[in-house]
This record gives C-alpha cells, sequence and structure tokens, in this order.
C-alpha cells in the first residue's frame, strides 16, 4: 500500500523516555484526535477544546466527519474526530497543518496522511494494541505503516492505549477516548480541575459512576503522559475577562432562532444543516416554540411561508440540495412579500456533491435563483458569533421589508467552535407581536410607496384586510393583473425593497491600511484564514489589506471607494473559477468566482479571483501563497 | 370562576347582530372567470353559503389554493385567501394553521394539483390531521393548461398528451386516503346534487380533523360530456346515508332511490364502497372524531413571552458558558 506521504528531515523518536525537562513554549498548536467512528474521537476533542478554551487559551475547533454513519472499521476513509488549534491569540480560523495528532488506529492517520492535513514531520500518538493483534492482517498493516511512517519522518509514538485503560476499565471501546484526553491535557499542560469539571459537565446526562470512571480514565491519561512522553508544551493563556460561550455555527444558528422571537422553523433532514434543527428541537420547546419535520423540502419551505403568512415570520433550515428544491417556493415568497428566513448551510455541489464538506459554491444561486426576477436579501456570517446574530438581523430585516432572507453558512462554521463574547439579552432582539387591529377601510395590501417600494403588509385576523395573495402577478389591491404597467410597478416596487434596505448599510470595514498594492476580497467562514494570512503578510511589510463583506445582496455602499484605494484585487473563495494555467481558459471564456463576478460586474474593476472547490476550509498558508504569487 | 356579563342597551344589541350578521354577498368578491357550467361555481355557492350559515367572520377565514382552475376559488371570496403554487396548497394551509389554530382554513385544490404534483402533501396532510377542510375539485382533466390527461382521467381518455388515450388505470382519491393512517374525515360529492354537497361541506367543516371532501365535477370544456351517463341516470348515484352521516331529504329521496346505509365509522365497508365507481358512491364514507389534530400536539397552553424566550435563552447560554473570574454562578 502506498503511503504518498511527505518525507523530512526530522528526527524521530521510537523510544519512550520519561519526561524530565522543561515544557516548551507555544504561541499556538494544531491537535487532531481521529478514531473509527464510534470510538469517541469527537468527544474527546470538543472537550479538549472546551478545556483550553475555559483557560483561557484561543480555541478552534473542526469536525472531522466521515460521509457514512459507519464506515468499516479501520478504513482509510472512515476517519472520524476533531481537530482543535489552540493558542495564545483569539483564534479565527481552523489553521494550516496538524502538528500533533492521537491515532486509534494506523488506517485513519493514514486517511489523514494522504489528504496532506498533517504538517511533515508532525508528532503522532498512536495505539500500538494491533501491533500484537490476533489478526495477522492487522498486525501487518499496522508494522508496515508505523515502519513507512518513522521512515518519513513523522515522530511516532506508540502508545499502549488498551492496555493502559484496561487497569481502570473493563470495556477500553467505552473510554479509550477519555484516557486519549488525559494524555493531552498532559502534553498540553492543561488543569486537570477544569478537565475533571469539563468531564462532569460532558456528562451531566449520566450517572455518576460514569462521571467517575472517566474522570480515573482521564487522570490515567494524563499520568502516562508524564511518566512515558518526552514532550511537553506549555501555551501561555489570556483569560478572558467577559463571559464567553463556546458553541458551534449551528448550535449558535438555533441559539440565534430563540433569540430573534420566531416561533416556528420547518425543516427536513439534510446534511450538514441538520445539527442546527436537532439541538433546536431540544430548546424551542422549553420557550414555546415548534419545529416540524416537513414530508420534504418544498412541503418545509411551504410549510414556512403559510406560517409566515399567518403570524410572524418563521425559519426554514436547509443545505444545497433543498435550497434548490425550495427555489419555486422561495420565488413564491418574494412575488407575495412574505417575509420568510431560509437558512442554507453550504456544501460541496453540485447534486449530492460532497455532503460532509465545506463549500460557497450557492452565492450566486441564492442571489438569483428563483425563476424571473425574485430580489432577496443575502447575507453570510463569517464567525460562530455572527451566526448568532445573523439571524436576528435577517428576522429583522424580513419582517421590515417584506422580503426573504438568505442566510448563507457553511459546513465550515457548522462545524467548528469558537468562544465569543456571551451575548446580553436584548428585547429588540425578540419579534412584536403580530398585528391584529383593524385596517382602515380602503387600505391595499400592496399599497407600494413610490419611492422605497415598501407595502404594510395585512395578516389574517385583521378586519377589513381581506384580500387573496398570488403568486400570479397583482395590483395593489392583490387583484390578478396581466395588465403591462402594472406587472412593471409591482417588479419595481420589489426591486426597490433591496436599494432601500442598502440605504441603511454602513460601508464595510478595511482590514489593513485603506490603501496598498493589493487588496483581498472574501466572505463567508474563510474570513479568519484571510484575516490572518494577511496580518501575517502586512507584518512582513507587504501593502495588502482585506474586506470581508457580509452583506453580499444587497452590497453595501462604500465599497468603489474602497477598491480605488488599492492596485490590484483578488477575490479568495471556496468555490469555483477557472484557472488561467488551463490551456483552453482565456479572458473572453474564464467562468469567475461568484463574489468576483457579482464586485466585476458592479464596480467595473478588473478584480481578479482564486478559489478552491477541495471540500476542506481554507487554510492561512494557501491564502498567503496566493497573495504572495499575486504580489510578484 | 366568575362569568363576566356585559350590559348592553337594545339598540346596541340590534347593531351589534346587524354587524356581527352576515350576508352571502359579505362572502362574495368579483364576477367568477370559469367557464358556464363548470362545477366550480357550484362549489364556490356552496362555501359561500357554508360561511354564511356558520357565520364565520371574513377577517378570521383563509381559503388556501394551489394552482389550476379550482385553485382560483380564494380569488371571489372575501375572505383571506392564499393562491400559491402547483401542488403546494396544503403544506401551506398546514404552516398556516400551526401558526394560527384560531383562523379557519379551507383547502382548494384540483386532481392535477393534489394528486399528482402534489401527491407526496396530500398523503401527509391525511397523517398530519390538521383541523381543516380540503375540497378536491376532480374533473379528471387538466383544465387551466389546455386538456391533459390527470391521475385521474379514465382509462382510454384521449387528451392532448395522450392522443391514442390514456394507458392507466385511474387512480382513487378515495382509496389512497383511506390507506393512510389517521384518516379521520373522508366523503365524496357531485356537483350536480347542491343539496348533497352542502350538507357534507357542512358535516366536513363540523369535523375537528382533515376533511377530505372528493368532489366529482364536470369540465364542459373539455369534457363535457364525460359524465353524462351518471347524470342522466339517477340510479347511477348510490347515496349513502346513515345517523351519523348524510340524513336524505324526501325530495332527495325522491330522485335519488339507491341509497346503502353506511355507518362512517366503519372502515372496512368504507374502503369497500370507495373501491367502486359505478354507481357513483356519495356520502361520508368514513369518520373518526378520535384522532388527535397534529396543532394540538404540537401547541402547549403556555404564553409565549420575551421573558420565558429569555429565560429559556439564558439557560442555553449557562450550559455553553466559560464564565470570566469572579463571575461563575454559585
Amino acid at each position: 500500500m502506498a503511503l504518498e506521504i511527505n518525507q523530512t528531515e526530522s528526527e524521530t523518536v521510537t523510544t519512550e523516555p520519561k519526561f524530565g525537562g522543561k515544557a516548551v513554549m507555544l504561541e499556538e498548536h494544531i491537535v487532531e484526535i481521529i478514531s473509527d467512528s464510534g470510538e469517541g474521537a469527537q468527544k474527546c476533542g470538543q472537550s479538549f477544546g472546551a478545556i483550553a478554551a475555559r483557560m483561557g487559551f484561543g480555541v478552534w475547533t473542526v469536525e472531522i466527519i466521515p460521509a457514512e454513519i459507519r464506515p468499516p472499521a479501520r478504513s482509510v476513509a472512515g476517519a472520524s474526530g476533531n481537530r482543535i488549534r489552540i493558542g495564545s491569540k483569539r483564534i479565527t480560523n481552523g489553521g494550516n497543518e496538524t502538528d500533533l495528532v492521537v491515532a486509534f488506529n494506523e488506517q485513519v492517520l493514514l486517511g489523514r496522511v494522504r489528504s496532506k492535513e498533517l504538517k511533515p514531520g508532525c508528532t503522532i500518538l498512536l495505539e500500538s494494541m494491533w501491533r500484537t493483534s490476533s489478526n495477522p492482517r492487522f498486525a501487518k498493516s499496522y508494522v508496515e505503516t508505523y515502519d513507512q511512517l518513522v521512515a518519513a519522518g513523522y515522530r511516532v509514538y506508540e502508545i499502549p492505549m488498551d492496555k493502559e485503560c484496561r487497569k481502570v476499565v473493563s470495556d477500553p471501546r467505552k473510554g479509550k477516548n477519555m484516557f486519549a484526553l488525559g494524555v493531552l491535557c498532559g502534553i498540553y499542560s492543561l488543569d486537570l480541575k477544569v478537565a475533571r469539571q469539563q468531564i462532569a459537565l460532558t456528562f451531566s446526562k449520566k450517572s455518576d459512576e460514569v462521571i467517575k470512571s472517566n474522570v480515573n480514565l482521564l487522570e490515567a491519561g494524563y499520568r502516562y503522559a508524564e511518566e512515558h512522553i518526552d514532550i511537553k508544551y506549555s501555551i501561555p493563556a489570556v483569560k478572558s475577562t467577559e463571559n464567553q460561550i463556546v458553541v458551534n455555527g449551528n448550535t449558535a444558528l438555533a441559539l440565534g432562532v430563540l433569540a430573534s422571537g420566531m416561533e416556528i422553523c420547518a425543516m427536513y433532514p439534510i446534511t450538514p444543516a441538520t445539527s442546527a434543527s436537532h439541538y433546536l428541537s431540544d430548546v424551542f420547546e422549553k420557550v414555546g416554540g415548534i419545529v416540524h419535520q416537513a414530508e420534504d423540502e418544498i412541503a418545509a419551505c411551504t410549510f414556512a411561508i403559510g406560517a409566515s403568512y399567518a403570524g410572524k415570520c418563521t425559519v426554514t433550515i436547509t443545505s444545497g440540495p433543498g435550497y434548490s428544491l425550495k427555489q419555486e417556493a422561495i420565488g413564491l415568497a418574494v412575488m407575495g412579500e412574505i417575509p420568510l428566513v431560509v437558512v442554507n448551510v453550504m456544501r460541496g455541489g453540485p447534486s449530492t456533491g460532497q455532503p460532509t464538506k465545506t463549500e460557497q459554491g450557492d452565492l450566486m444561486t441564492t442571489i438569483f435563483g428563483s425563476h424571473g426576477d425574485a430580489p432577496k436579501v443575502v447575507i453570510a456570517p463569517g464567525t460562530i458569533e455572527d451566526c448568532f446574530y445573523s439571524v436576528i438581523t435577517a428576522r429583522k430585516i424580513a419582517e421590515t421589508f417584506n422580503m426573504v432572507v438568505v442566510i448563507l453558512s457553511d459546513a465550515n462554521l457548522a462545524t467548528s467552535q469558537q468562544p465569543f463574547r456571551r451575548p446580553v439579552f436584548s428585547e429588540e432582539w425578540m419579534a412584536p407581536p403580530i398585528d391584529q387591529s383593524a385596517v382602515p377601510k380602503g387600505a391595499k395590501p400592496y399599497d407600494w410607496d413610490p419611492k422605497t417600494g415598501l407595502a404594510r403588509r395585512f395578516v389574517p385576523g385583521q378586519p377589513n384586510g381581506m384580500h387573496t395573495l398570488t403568486g400570479l402577478a397583482h395590483d395593489v389591491n392583490s387583484h390578478v393583473a396581466y395588465d403591462p404597467e402594472i406587472n412593471q410597478q409591482g417588479m419595481r416596487a420589489r426591486s426597490l425593497k433591496l436599494a432601500t434596505l442598502q440605504k441603511t448599510l454602513r460601508p464595510p470595514t478595511v482590514f489593513g491600511d485603506p490603501t496598498g498594492d493589493l487588496l483581498v476580497i472574501g466572505w463567508g467562514s474563510s474570513k479568519g484564514a484571510i484575516e490572518e494570512a494577511v496580518e501575517g503578510l502586512r507584518a512582513e511589510g507587504k501593502k495588502v489589506s482585506a474586506l470581508h463583506l457580509t452583506f453580499i445582496q444587497p452590497l453595501p455602499p462604500g465599497i468603489r471607494e474602497i477598491l480605488a484605494g488599492f492596485k490590484q484585487h483578488i477575490t479568495i473563495e471556496n468555490n469555483w473559477c477557472d484557472q488561467w494555467e488551463d490551456e483552453m481558459i482565456d479572458e473572453t471564456n474564464r467562468r469567475y468566482s461568484a463574489l468576483a463576478l457579482l464586485l466585476r460586474s458592479r464596480y467595473l474593476v478588473d478584480i481578479d479571483c482564486w478559489s478552491e472547490c477541495r471540500g476542506t476550509p481554507l487554510k492561512p498558508n494557501t491564502v498567503r501563497r496566493v497573495i504572495l504569487e499575486k504580489l510578484s | 370562576m366568575t362569568e363576566q356579563t356585559e350590559t348592553i342597551s337594545a339598540s346596541e344589541c340590534l347593531i351589534r347582530m346587524y354587524d356581527e350578521q352576515h350576508e352571502i354577498e359579505d362572502y362574495q368578491k368579483g364576477v367568477p372567470r370559469w367557464c358556464s357550467g363548470c362545477g366550480d361555481n357550484s362549489i364556490l355557492t356552496a362555501v359561500q353559503r357554508l360561511c354564511r350559515d356558520e357565520g364565520l367572520l371574513p377577517e378570521k377565514t383563509v381559503f388556501v389554493s394551489g394552482i389550476g382552475c379550482s385553485s382560483r376559488l380564494p380569488h371571489y371570496m372575501n375572505t383571506y385567501g392564499f393562491h400559491g403554487i402547483h401542488g403546494r396548497a396544503l403544506p401551506v394551509a398546514e404552516g398556516v394553521k400551526l401558526a394560527r389554530p384560531d383562523l379557519t382554513v379551507f383547502v382548494n385544490t384540483g386532481d392535477g394539483d393534489c394528486c399528482s404534483i402534489g401527491a407526496a402533501h396530500w398523503i401527509h396532510a391525511i397523517r398530519y390531521n390538521m383541523d381543516m377542510t380540503m375540497m378536491l375539485h376532480d374533473n379528471q382533466i387538466y383544465g387551466l393548461t389546455k386538456m391533459q390527461a390527470s391521475p385521474t382521467s379514465p382509462l382510454g381518455l384521449k387528451s392532448n398528451t395522450t392522443p391514442h388515450g390514456t394507458y392507466l388505470e385511474a387512480l382513487n382519491p378515495l382509496t389512497v386516503t383511506l390507506g393512510v393512517s389517521n384518516v379521520s374525515f373522508v366523503a365524496q360529492v357531485v356537483d350536480w346534487i347542491p343539496e348533497v354537497m352542502y350538507q357534507v361541506l357542512s358535516q366536513a367543516y363540523h369535523h375537528k380533523g382533515f376533511s377530505f371532501v372528493r368532489i366529482i365535477q364536470r369540465c364542459t370544456e373539455w369534457l363535457p360530456k364525460l359524465l353524462d351517463p351518471w347524470l342522466h341516470d339517477r340510479q347511477r348515484v348510490l347515496l349513502l346515508h346513515h345517523e351519523n352521516g348524510l340524513e336524505i331529504s324526501p325530495a332527495l329521496a325522491k330522485s335519488y332511490t339507491k341509497m346503502r346505509e353506511h355507518d362512517p365509522s366503519n372502515m372496512n365497508e368504507a374502503r369497500e364502497i370507495a373501491s367502486a365507481f359505478d354507481p357513483i358512491p356519495v356520502g361520508i364514507l368514513y369518520r373518526n372524531d378520535d384522532v388527535p389534530c397534529y396543532e394540538d400536539l404540537r401547541h402547549d397552553s403556555r404564553l409565549r413571552t420575551n421573558s420565558l424566550i429569555q429565560k429559556g435563552l439564558e439557560s442555553e447560554f449557562d450550559k455553553f458558558t466559560i464564565w470570566a473570574d469572579g463571575n461563575e454562578p454559585a
């Protein structure tokens, strides 16, 4: 079996000396823990991230998810686990390659090696039980892989996790992850007291015995690291002076739904959006909310539309394929001017694409999707914190402008965790009660304001407001109308609302100097990676700045002025654009990335683009390389 | 508990009676643009009469429809209406009802809208059993798009998409509906017996749950002769009657002598009756008042106040909070 790994010169350590030296100080590190699905690496990684966050580290965790629920054990494609980036400073993205990895078998490790996620020469803590496996195939595969990894320059530590766990519990399969957590706590000098508290929290629904047994495993792992592993790191932590919460993007979205005062979420299961609905189903009912799992995506959207039409603004949560199915219904909400929030947690497309992987491929379909001219608002959170507040903003815009607001998150945000300031509840987040007062006699359901395009919404229950809302072209009375002037009038009003909203938006701020050689423009979850790369290059004297856009439809004012401050411009996105290197590609046929295409058409500036569709979040190093190439 | 009473003068009483008493005109809007003789006209008349007789508040009543000739009906009602997209009337209506259980909801849909493009929603609407009345305007043809075969078109029917006749046996909406879990009200009427249509719609309206009424109606434009054999031979209509179902007036009994006593609680018999088309069974095939409504299962009695939301939110935040030094609650 070919290993396909990067050869390096670094020294290898195969013995297991007891650690005696001083801890090595680090600014940051990237740690991975991977196992077969169901072995608990996810829980270990999340706990490790949470402990680090509680101690005041900057943290960004990313889930490593196989595409199948139960991929075969010990398979290269079956790696399940977590990637945790910890550092002294605030961490805004998943970072570059991994520095240290804990693997429960060599096969899942190979998967990570082959996808080039590990730093050359990185430290590997490998479960060694397979070396003496009674299955000769496993033993052979383990020995071969181990030898190749060592030859390739990785620092491989063999750890008898299974054996060590057996000293504490009878069934090591149900606790190896907490042993591994203890090992990591030992290596990274994390506070055992905080770790114990975290375990109590993680298993708060379980019995005291379960908690105690897991704490024992944690401590065993910690001791093992102290006694047998010759590496110890220390990352200076600065504890926040503010209360923070640690959640992933999907949980943040669900909390945002709660905080927005919406009452109904209609959804249909789809990866990677569903975890938001899982969490919402659990908590929404505590505050009287309802998650309705509809029979399909179209039903989820039309159900939400019906509920919005008769009550408060409603949300539907989906991902790409589901969004495609909802398009006709979204057009109906646009035409009928029904407030609606649609969350699209983007995954790789087209078609079924890469369900568990991240991509920013749906920008065009959300802005221009649905047949005919269907103006709607599109906002894209750039951080986990944004995921929370974006729903509150979306609900407000939807109800103020009677529009569809699409929130474009992605699998990267959905599964990543990052601490942010605990939100302080505000009554202003809440949706006002629905209007049931009588409508003045003679008032019209689509009394479009000629300047803003806005019209008051009549809600069923309001006396004198009776009308039939229709997806057909209609006049101010909501009467079906095929008159050319009337159709023109309705189209104009629906479009004007976007301009009206745009007038209320603040210009975006530039990250770095307002002038320079290159402006890197991005949107959505790539914010952290882009800004980190730009910050690093600026420290090296490069005249590069970054611009992150949260509102994409409408684009906020002030962008033209920002663009004018730079000699060159490039968007960096996680979607498709044609590469100049391809022989067939030239100026007359190159397909640009979504944001680049939008900006080029609006500002008539020759904005270049760079993008990739690898299914993984953009890495700061990749952005750095792209910027340096563009500058050279 | 004391009941609050209010004293009003006799003249005030009269004014209120006048205000709250609705005439049939109060529910009418515009002049229907259906073809003359179209069965939709008789359905419209029946529902307007029903609204008046039940004293439904126009502002608290919503007619939801999809796309097709049938789905124009809300435009001719002076209530709230929702004329949505093809096949999706039911999920829209379910959303309305879940958000606002206080509203009275009717759904008007056709054989193409319901049994073809919206078939998935139809199955699930039966299962949700939300309190609403659905009228399936079944004329066995696509009318608005000009004469294409529908799932309920009889075998061999020549249409613009089946010039040599349809290839498949017609779908039977009654047996389909009766086969779904949680079915709670199933009836069938024909557009040429208005008295029965009204009575069935009235019982459908009073039934708490999802009331499915299939209305066999004539399309005078595309299939003017299709139902003639049934229309002209009263022996080809089978009236279902029961003390818990339809009451047959003496006048009706004179015209339509073919009758069968059928207890609507008898599912097996309902399925047997539903399977036959000649004579056309007319009346209430099935009724079960004990099936829970989805909106009742999902709503709780608590008032959804901002402070309730805040409380829920803060307790969720607590779960995920890393407290700054000194802030940790005891």
